[in-house]
C-alpha cells in the first residue's frame, strides 16, 4: 500500500495539480479571463441566489393552444366545403371535436374532401401513425373531426419552440447580461436573468402575447346597443387599454396584422411631444393598409393589442407610404416596451408565469459574505481539531483537505457549474465529512499499532483495511446526492452538485493523496514509531 | 476587522502545524484505547426510547403538521428591507391586511429592518399569484427594498412536493439496493430501520420547531440520510469483518466489539461535522438557517445515535451471524432466508 511506482505517483500529483489549476480563472477578473484561450476560460458561475437575478418559469397556455387548433380546423372545414360547393349546416366546435352536418348524397364527397385536412403527425422517431385530425362518420350525415391529444401536444411543442425565439428576442432587447432561456418539459420555458433589480418590467414584457391587429371600428352601432346584444355578428366589443376603460364596437375582419410589421421604434410626436411608436409594414402589409385606408377615409379604425384597443384614430387621408405611428397616451417606457414587443413578434399562445424567484443584489452580496465567513470559520475549526487530534498526521490530513477543496473548485469550474448558497454549505459540510476518510484510516492505524504491529506495517494495514469502508460509506452519500441532483432545481441542485463532486474528490484525496504523502514521509524518516 | 481575525486564525494554524511537525503536541485520545461499553445491552433502554420518540414524532406530525413552505404549498414569500430605520411591522400588517389577500404573515427576519412576509396561495390559478405580488408591491411602495421575491403557482408546488417525496423514496431504495449488494439483506433491512428512524425523528423536529418544510428541507433530509448511513456503514463494515474473523463469538459481544472499535472514529467524525455545521449555523446567515438547523438536529443529535444504538443492535433481531459455524459469512444470506424460523429461535437464545 505504501509503495508507489514512479508513474503512479506522478499521475496522482499531475491529476491533483491539473484539477486544482482549473480553479485558477476564478481568481482573475472576468475581463482578463476573456482574453485567455477558450479552453482556459471555464469558470464557476454564481447562482441567482448569490449574484441576484430572476428565475421565471413560463407555461404555454394549453387551453388556448387547443382552442386555436379547433378554430383552425373549423375554418379549414368551412373553406374546404365552400370550395367543393357542398352545402352544410351546424358547423361548430363541440368538446374536443368539430362537427358539421351535410346532406346524405354529399357525404362521400365531403368526407373525401375533409380527409385532405388530416396530416400524419411526425414524432421524434419518424411517423407515429397518429394524424392531426381524426375524421369519422357519426351517421345521419354528421361528420365529426376529432383533434387528438397527440395533435395538441404537437402544436404545444411547436408553440414552445417559436415562443423561445420570441422570448429570447424580447429579453435581449432589455439589455440584460447573459440571460438563460431554455425549454423545460413539454410546455414550459425557463427564463433566468442575472443581475436584475426589478423583474416587474421583465414580467410585463414576457406576459404579453403582443398580437396586434388593425381593424375597422363599426360606427353604425353604439357600444351600448352592442352590449344589449344588438351587435351584428361580424362585430365584437373590445375595451380600451387605457384607463378609464371605454368600450368600442370593432369589426372582426382584420385589415392588417402585426405579422406584416417589419420595424417598430419608439419616438415622440413632432407636434405634441407625446411618446409614440412608429412602425413600418412589409410590401403586402403596406398594400393592404393603403387599400383599407383609401376606402375608409373619414371613419375611425382601431389598433388592437391583445384584444384591447390601444387607439382608434379617424382616417384623415389614405396612408400609402407603408408606415405610420401609434399614439395611445403612452409613457416613454410603455412606448419603448411596445416597440420591443412589436419588433420581437407575437407569441403563438399566451404564456403564464407559474413560478418566480427573484433575489435582489443586496441579499446576494450578503449571502456571499456570510457563506464565505462560514466557510472560513468552519474550515479553521476542522483544521485545528485535526491538528490537535492527530498532530503530524493531522498536518497530512489538512494538506489533503486543502487539495480537496481546491479540486472541488477545479471540477466545478471545469463543468461551468453554478455555485449557490446551499452549494457553499455543501462545501463546508464536505470539509467536515472529508476528514472522515482520514479519520477512518488513522483510527485503523492506531488499532493496528495497538494490535502490536510495527510502524510501517500498521500504516500499510490501516490504508488497506480502511479502503472498503471509505468506499462503502461514501457511495451511500453519493446516491443521496445523485437523487437530490435529479429532483432539485436551482439552489438545491447546486448543493447536490458540490456534495457529489466533494465525495469523489474526497475519496481521491483521502486515499491517494494522503497515502502518497504518508508514503513519502515513511521513505524519508523510516519511522520506528508512529506519532498518531 | 475581518482581516485581522483571518490573519490571527491563519497564524494559529501555522503555529499548530509547526508544533505538530516537530512533535511538541501531547498525544490526545478522545476515546480511551480500551473502551468496552456494553452498547448492545443498552438496546433495552434505547429501543423503547426510540419507539416512544418516534410515536411522539408521528403524533406531532398528525396534530401539528409540517409548516409547508411555498415550494410545496404555493403562494408568495417576500423578504423586504425598509429603507428608513427599523421596520414597523404593525403598520405594515394593517396596510397589507386591507388588500383582500387573505392572511398575510409578517415576521422580523434577522436584522430589525428586515421583514419576511408570506401571502397564502390565492384562489384563481397562476395569474392570481402574480396579481397578489403586484398588489403587495403597490401597497409597500418604494419605502422598501425587495431582497427576495418567490412566487410559486399551484401546479408547480404540487409537482415539487411530488418530486420531493419521490426523491426521498428513490434515495432510500437506491441506498438499500446498494447495501443489499455489498452486505447481506439483513444489513440492508437494519439500515432501513435506522433510516426511517432518522427521518421520522427529524420530521418530528420540523413539526415541533415549525421551520419551513420546503425543497431545502428535503435536501437536508437526504443529507442526514446519507450521513447517518455513512456512520452505519462504517459500523456494519466492522461487524462484517469480525463475523469473518470470530466464527464463534456470540452476536451481542461481537456487535459490542464492532461498535467499540469504531467508537473513536464515530466520535471524531461526529465532532468535525458538528464544527462545520456550527460554523454554518452561526455565520451562514438567515437564508440557510433552517437548512442547517434541521441538519444539525438530524446529523448531530440523531444520526450517530441511530447508528450506534439502533442500526447495530437491530441486527440481533434480524438474525445476522446465526449460521457462522456451518457457512462462510459472505454466503450466509441464502441459508438464512430459508431458515427464518430457525433464525427466530436463535434470536431468543441470543437475547437470553
Amino acid at each position: 500500500m505504501l509503495y508507489f511506482t514512479r508513474w503512479k505517483a506522478l499521475a496522482i500529483v499531475a491529476t491533483a495539480l491539473l484539477v486544482c489549476l482549473c480553479a485558477v480563472p476564478n481568481f482573475f477578473p472576468e475581463a482578463t479571463v476573456k482574453t485567455w484561450p477558450k479552453w482556459a476560460q471555464r469558470h464557476l458561475v454564481l447562482g441567482l441566489d448569490l449574484q441576484g437575478g430572476s428565475h421565471i418559469l413560463l407555461e404555454v397556455d394549453a387551453k388556448s393552444v387547443k382552442k386555436d387548433k379547433l378554430d383552425q380546423v373549423r375554418d379549414e372545414t368551412r373553406r374546404a366545403l365552400r370550395d367543393a360547393r357542398i352545402g352544410y349546416t351546424g358547423l361548430a366546435i363541440r368538446g374536443d371535436a368539430v362537427e358539421v352536418r351535410v346532406k346524405e348524397p354529399d357525404l362521400e364527397k365531403a368526407l373525401a374532401k375533409l380527409k385532405e385536412l388530416s396530416q400524419p403527425l411526425s414524432g421524434i422517431l419518424g411517423s407515429t401513425g397518429a394524424r392531426s385530425v381524426e375524421i369519422s362518420d357519426a351517421g345521419g350525415g354528421l361528420i365529426r373531426m376529432n383533434v387528438p391529444q397527440a395533435a395538441i401536444s404537437d402544436r404545444i411543442r411547436q408553440s414552445v419552440d417559436q415562443s423561445i425565439q420570441i422570448v429570447e428576442r424580447r429579453v435581449n432587447e432589455l439589455g440584460t447580461v447573459e440571460p438563460l432561456i431554455q425549454r423545460q418539459g413539454l410546455d414550459r420555458i425557463l427564463v433566468q436573468v442575472p443581475g436584475l433589480q426589478d423583474p416587474t418590467r421583465l414580467k410585463e414584457i414576457l406576459g404579453k402575447t403582443a398580437k396586434m391587429d388593425f381593424r375597422m371600428v363599426d360606427p353604425s352601432v353604439s357600444p351600448e346597443q352592442a352590449a344589449q346584444g344588438r351587435a351584428p355578428p361580424d362585430d365584437e366589443v373590445l375595451m380600451s387599454a387605457q384607463e378609464p376603460k371605454v368600450p368600442y364596437v370593432i369589426k372582426k375582419e382584420v385589415l392588417v396584422s402585426g405579422a406584416d410589421l417589419t420595424d417598430a421604434q419608439p419616438g415622440f410626436d413632432q407636434r405634441t411631444g407625446e411618446p409614440i411608436v412608429s412602425f413600418k409594414f412589409n410590401t403586402s402589409g403596406a398594400r393592404k393598409f393603403a387599400d383599407a385606408t383609401l376606402k375608409n377615409v373619414g371613419t375611425p379604425f382601431a389598433i388592437i393589442l391583445d384584444n384591447e384597443v390601444i387607439s382608434a384614430p379617424v382616417i384623415r387621408e389614405p396612408i400609402t407610404g407603408g408606415s405610420g405611428q401609434i399614439s395611445g397616451g403612452f409613457t416613454v417606457q410603455q412606448a419603448n416596451d411596445l416597440a420591443i414587443l412589436l419588433r420581437a413578434g407575437a407569441l403563438p399562445a399566451p404564456l403564464t408565469i407559474i413560478e418566480e424567484r427573484t433575489v435582489g443584489p443586496g441579499l446576494g452580496q450578503d449571502s456571499i459574505e456570510k457563506g464565505e465567513r462560514a466557510a472560513y470559520v468552519g474550515s479553521v475549526l476542522v483544521i485545528v481539531f485535526m491538528l490537535l487530534t492527530y498532530r503530524l498526521f493531522g498536518v497530512f490530513a489538512n494538506i489533503a483537505v486543502a487539495i480537496n477543496v481546491a479540486m472541488i473548485f477545479g471540477v466545478l469550474s471545469l463543468l461551468n457549474a453554478t455555485l449557490t448558497l446551499p452549494g457553499i454549505a455543501g462545501i463546508v459540510l464536505t470539509v467536515g465529512i472529508a476528514v472522515d476518510s482520514n479519520v477512518l484510516i488513522y483510527e485503523r492505524i492506531r488499532e493496528e499499532l495497538r494490535a502490536g504491529r510495527t510502524a510501517i506495517s500498521a500504516i500499510d494495514a490501516g490504508f488497506k483495511r480502511a479502503l472498503a469502508t471509505i468506499l462503502d460509506s461514501n457511495i451511500t452519500t453519493f446516491i443521496a446526492a445523485a437523487v437530490l441532483f435529479y429532483i432539485g432545481t436551482g439552489p438545491v441542485r447546486g448543493f447536490a452538485v458540490t456534495l457529489g463532486i466533494g465525495i469523489i474528490t474526497t475519496v481521491f484525496t483521502a486515499f491517494e493523496v494522503t497515502r502518497l504523502i504518508v508514503a513519502a514521509w515513511v521513505r524519508w524518516k523510516r519511522p520506528q514509531t508512529v506519532p498518531i | 476587522m475581518t482581516h485581522t481575525i483571518l490573519l490571527a486564525l491563519a497564524a494559529l494554524i501555522v503555529v499548530l502545524t509547526i508544533a505538530s511537525i516537530f512533535g511538541w503536541l501531547p498525544t490526545f485520545r478522545i476515546v480511551p484505547d480500551d473502551t468496552h461499553f456494553d452498547f448492545t445491552q443498552f438496546r433495552r433502554i434505547s429501543f423503547p426510547i426510540s419507539a416512544v420518540l418516534s410515536i411522539c414524532a408521528i403524533t406531532l406530525f398528525f396534530t401539528h403538521g409540517l409548516n409547508f413552505g411555498i415550494d410545496f404549498k404555493g403562494g408568495t414569500l417576500m423578504e423586504v428591507q425598509t429603507k428608513s430605520g427599523p421596520a414597523d411591522i404593525a403598520t405594515m400588517r394593517t396596510t397589507l391586511s386591507n388588500l383582500g389577500l387573505g392572511e398575510v404573515q409578517l415576521q422580523q427576519f434577522g436584522a430589525p429592518d428586515n421583514v419576511l412576509l408570506r401571502v397564502a396561495e390565492q384562489p384563481g390559478g397562476d395569474e392570481a399569484q402574480q396579481a397578489a405580488v403586484q398588489k403587495v408591491r403597490g401597497a409597500l411602495g418604494s419605502n422598501v427594498e425587495y431582497r427576495r421575491v418567490e412566487v410559486v403557482g399551484p401546479r408547480v408546488s404540487g409537482e415539487l412536493l411530488a418530486y420531493g417525496m419521490l426523491g426521498l423514496i428513490l434515495a432510500i431504495v437506491g441506498i438499500l439496493i446498494y447495501l443489499w449488494f455489498r452486505f447481506e439483506w439483513q444489513f440492508a433491512l437494519g439500515a432501513m430501520v435506522a433510516n426511517v428512524h432518522d427521518i421520522v425523528l427529524t420530521i418530528g423536529f420540523m413539526s415541533i420547531s415549525q421551520v419551513d418544510f420546503d425543497l431545502t428541507s428535503i435536501a437536508a433530509l437526504l443529507t442526514i440520510l446519507g450521513y447517518s448511513l455513512n456512520d452505519t456503514v462504517v459500523i456494519y463494515d466492522r461487524i462484517r469483518e469480525l463475523l469473518r474473523r470470530y466464527k464463534k463469538m456470540p452476536m451481542p459481544q461481537l456487535l459490542n466489539e464492532s461498535i467499540n472499535q469504531t467508537l473513536s472514529r464515530s466520535i471524531i467524525t461526529h465532532l468535525t461535522v458538528t464544527l462545520a455545521l456550527l460554523a454554518l449555523l452561526v455565520f451562514g446567515g438567515n437564508a440557510i438557517h433552517s437548512f442547517t438547523a434541521v441538519m444539525m438536529f438530524g446529523v448531530v443529535l440523531v444520526g450517530t445515535y441511530t447508528s450506534i444504538f439502533i442500526a447495530a443492535p437491530v441486527l440481533i433481531y434480524l438474525g445476522v451471524g446465526n449460521h457462522r459455524e456451518d457457512a462462510a459469512p459472505l454466503n450466509a444470506a441464502k441459508p438464512a432466508k430459508k431458515k427464518s424460523t430457525e433464525a427466530a429461535k436463535a434470536d431468543t437464545t441470543a437475547k437470553a
